[in-house]
């Protein structure tokens, strides 16, 4: 990775070809869990990209120009959780005053969003791959609308699914996660229009 | 969960009946990625199962000294704290594999697994069952991680740990290194031990 590339196509390159959840296989837990259901998944779709967004800003900040001058680096798995954690707390204080109707969207799907994986992740990947905070910005909006993108779609295609006759060996976890597996053959295929990652 | 934890019946419970992969379809975040190539596939999970164990028994250990209402955050403080030296020993001793690995090593703290297991069991069973209890769900998850890393490494590269097994003459599987297949053995791995089960009459 070098740090020259364009913030905009990183932003576009996250939705589609390298999208966080199906060619990096994070967030898959609540993926799995919660898109049985078209409403919950825009609920938690929404708030993963909100919180992303904040956080991969909030944390290169914070390992930028906290941890780095301080030589404290491998302190980062436990800070950037901290930090994720009371970002979340925060949106939710902030959502419950400004907003009450969002709230009740989001309300039960902001706690979930501390142990997504896709959150950690992107903050972690934004370290290792030394973005620029401009490029953490585009990467963190991109991947979480790259996330919500991916859940719609799965949750749609799960609602077919279950009316088809699967075998009962299949049902359930086992055509979900070749459901997804589709999914991710058709979103690397947009691979070579942005060779980025 | 059942009443009576003896350790043997923690064992099958963990392995097979509810394999945190199969029947919960928990933890998969991290470790898909990493199943390209066995070496490291073994790697993560031995990190998984350390991280696991220690931390249920860290948790169960602490269990009355924690008030409920921050319990997560202080689980997910232990955790991190076991990650951190799992991360710290990769670099020093496996710098190789440590790259290869990336950012997934500080996902394992994120991993629903480990949560779940503090949360489900350490937090209401004493120490050393828990720390039984963490050892065998990571192991029902490596075993799971490593019959993927099997096939990709094998289809893929035409080796096993890296050395060559299959014969020259035999064409990798593109397929295989990229994320989709992982999924599609996921799942037919999936299928094959809930069909076993229902064979069995186990309740799936």
């Amino acid at each position: 990775m070098s740090p020259e590339i364009n913030p905009l196509a990183l932003f576009v390159a996250s939705i589609f070809t390298s999208n966080i959840l199906l060619a990096n296989f994070l967030g898959m837990c609540s993926f799995i869990s919660i898109s049985k259901d078209m409403k919950s998944s825009n609920g938690l779709g929404l708030a993963v990209t909100l919180v992303l967004f904040v956080t991969a800003g909030m944390n290169w900040v914070v390992y930028n120009l906290v941890l780095v001058p301080l030589g404290l680096e491998y302190l980062r798995y436990i800070i950037f959780i901290v930090v994720i954690a009371s970002i979340v707390q925060i949106i939710e204080m902030i959502i419950d005053r400004v907003s009450p109707r969002l709230y009740i969207t989001l309300g039960i799907f902001l706690p979930l969003i501390t142990v997504n994986c896709a959150i950690l992740g992107v903050s972690l990947f934004m370290e290792i791959r030394q973005y620029s905070f401009v490029q953490s910005l585009t990467y963190g909006l991109g991947s979480g609308l790259g996330w919500w993108l991916a859940i719609m779609l799965l949750a749609a295609i799960r609602r077919r699914v279950e009316k088809a006759p699967v075998p009962a060996g299949l049902k359930g976890p086992g055509i979900t996660v070749i459901t997804i597996g589709f999914m991710a053959m058709a979103f690397i295929g947009f691979g070579g229009m942005l060779p980025v990652q | 969960m059942s009443d009576v934890a003896t350790p043997t019946a923690i064992l099958k419970e963990n392995v097979w009946t509810s394999n945190p992969i199969f029947m919960q379809v928990l933890g998969i975040c991290s470790a898909l990625a990493v199943t390209n190539l066995l070496v490291n596939t073994w790697i993560m999970t031995l990190g998984v199962v350390g991280v696991t164990a220690m931390s249920n028994l860290t948790v169960s250990l602490l269990k009355t000294f924690i008030p409920r209402k921050v319990r997560m955050m202080v689980q997910t403080l232990i955790i991190a704290f076991y990650v951190i030296i799992v991360d710290i020993l990769l670099r020093a001793y496996l710098p190789d594999i440590s790259r290869a690995l990336g950012p997934y090593v500080g996902l394992i703290i994120t991993n629903c697994i480990i949560m779940g297991r503090a949360e489900a069991f350490a937090q209401s069973n004493p120490p050393l069952i828990s720390l039984w209890d963490g050892l065998t769900s990571g192991l029902g998850y490596m075993g799971v991680l490593l019959a993927i890393a099997l096939f990709r490494e094998l289809l893929g590269f035409g080796t096993l740990f890296g050395y060559q097994v299959l014969p020259n003459a035999f064409e990798p599987w593109i397929i295989m290194v990229m994320p989709p297949s992982a999924f599609f053995l996921l799942g037919i791995l999936i299928w094959v031990a809930k069909s076993i089960m229902i064979k069995q009459g186990e309740p799936v």
